[in-house]
């Protein structure tokens, strides 16, 4: 029991490590998730674009400096707004594009059960 | 049967609704997010790497009008003549950001055409550039002593925003 417990404390602290660092991978995820601008549809890491350049170079500053991904997200969505980012937030603003398919699968079931059950009375 | 004829109504209408929003959004970027909000703070070096300019250097002035622009930009060309009627408004200064450029390509440019600028910056990777949410140029932005965003323009000013840059002047 002890010798899991503490296999499990060293997984945990080689994750929390992992987590606080931002890798390489994670900087193209990042920029795949980062829309050009300028380009009508392309990710950063896919523009070649002047503008796409520029914010390479942004992201590798902030990622250099310390910042998480959601840092660097709420930046740039700071200055370009919203639509930099392909991912959409969860805010205010989109909670029923989130939660609306969750909604209408609830009501829906809701509404076919109450169907089911009148013709089963009927 | 009333009550299944109620919520297929129902239905339609909120699925005609949202269909009638989706399609209204406007499907192009725009900014006016950024309108109204205050500029955090920055830095800039000047063209002759002489000075630093940041967020009090414009804190002076009742508006400032930061345009970005390069020698190499075609648009820059046609609103010049813009910033240099601009440039004769009182209440209003010109800081000119030039943008991935060449210091002696910008300073012919602005001997042949004018200097509508009174500080002249320099941003020769773009990074600063992206602090004030630029992403092409020629764009500028409108601000007051406070750095609040009044106005973002994207692309080159046209009469139509040298006016609207007038009235909002002439009205504080």
């Amino acid at each position: 029991m002890k010798k899991i417990l503490s296999y499990l404390i060293i997984i945990f602290l080689f994750n929390s490590q992992a987590i606080s660092k931002i890798s390489n991978k994670d900087e193209i995820e990042i920029l795949k998730n980062i829309r050009c601008l300028v380009c009508q549809g392309q990710s950063i890491a896919d523009s070649n674009s002047d503008f796409a350049q520029t914010i390479k170079l942004v992201v590798k500053d902030k990622i250099g400096e310390g910042k998480t991904k959601k840092e660097i997200y709420g930046f740039l969505i700071s200055k370009y707004g919203e639509w930099i980012v392909f991912d959409t937030q969860i805010n205010r603003k989109n909670f029923l594009l989130w939660f609306l398919p969750y909604l209408s699968l609830f009501f829906g079931g809701l509404i076919i059960f109450a169907i089911l059950k009148k013709k089963r009375e009927n | 049967m009333k009550t299944n004829i109620i919520i297929s109504f129902g239905l339609i209408s909120f699925i005609l609704l949202l269909f009638y929003f989706g399609l209204n959004n406007k499907n192009k970027y725009e900014t006016s997010d950024l309108v109204g909000k205050k500029l955090s703070s920055f830095e800039l070096k000047s063209l002759d790497e002489k000075n630093v300019f940041n967020s009090n250097t414009l804190e002076k002035n009742t508006f400032t009008l930061i345009n970005f622009w390069a020698s190499w930009c075609a648009p820059c060309r046609k609103e010049h003549e813009y910033l240099m009627l601009l440039k004769k408004k009182t209440g209003l200064k010109i800081l000119g950001v030039n943008f991935k450029d060449r210091k002696e390509n910008a300073l012919e440019f602005l001997q042949t055409l004018g200097n509508p600028y009174y500080l002249l910056a320099k941003d020769h990777d773009g990074r600063s550039s992206v602090n004030f949410g630029i992403y092409g140029i020629p764009e500028s932005l409108l601000i007051d002593n406070e750095l609040n965003v009044i106005k973002k323009f994207i692309g080159p000013i046209n009469f139509d925003n040298y006016k609207e840059i007038v009235k909002i002047i002439n009205n504080k």
